[in-house]
């Protein structure tokens, strides 16, 4: 039981949080843009509030908590291993590669982050009938939240490239 | 014109390329 009081077992107990988090987040944002968005239209139309009234609602509460911890337990992570202002000004002046590099793919996640809280889940609660709105309101938010999710897809792409690949740097 | 972010293919492709921006935006700024 000797690990619990090492820093360095807290740093891999967050380090996990943080990707345990993150996998619950893009896991969720690649099922609605790898499965459910392109199979929706081949969905008989009787069947499709099966996915829109029970499916939707409770994948958009994992993915945007996914979201919330995600960024919470990395700025942790950032802060205990000493990095996270060089981070934030991504490296600029400490001739940094490795700072750089993390701070890019933290950027990159914290405008995910904000797709997904500020501007994806108010068009979903609209979608799927938490804040009221019109047939018209409903059709301009579902599209400006699909194309925020497909924003965030192309994101996390970089994203995890600076995340998993920082150690080469 | 369409948008490329309606194709699920086009969006990878386009994160492809910004993933080698952020690797040349790295070089740049370290």
């Amino acid at each position: 039981m000797q690990e619990f009081v090492a820093l360095d077992w807290w740093n891999f107990f967050f380090r996990w949080c943080h990707i345990a988090s993150g996998v619950m987040w893009i896991g969720h944002l690649w099922y609605f843009n790898f499965t459910q968005t392109p199979t929706m239209p081949k969905i008989p139309a009787e069947l499709r509030p099966g996915v829109a009234k029970y499916i939707l609602p409770e994948a958009l509460f994992w993915f945007r908590w996914g979201a919330m911890f995600t960024i919470i337990f990395g700025l942790i992570l950032a802060w205990m291993n000493g990095y996270l202002l060089s981070a934030i000004k991504i490296g600029i002046g400490d001739h940094s590669t490795h700072n750089t590099t993390i701070g890019l793919g933290m950027w990159l996640g914290t405008i995910m982050w904000f797709n997904v809280w500020f501007i994806i889940w108010p068009n979903q609660k609209k979608n799927i009938g938490i804040t009221p709105a019109t047939p018209d309101e409903i059709k301009v938010a579902a599209r400006t939240a699909g194309l925020a999710s497909r924003v965030n897809t192309m994101l996390s792409i970089p994203m995890l490239y600076c995340m998993a690949g920082v150690h080469f740097y | 014109m369409k948008n490329p972010l309606d194709s699920l293919g086009q969006t990878i492709v386009l994160g492809l390329v910004l993933t080698v921006v952020v690797i040349l935006l790295i070089h740049a700024i370290a």
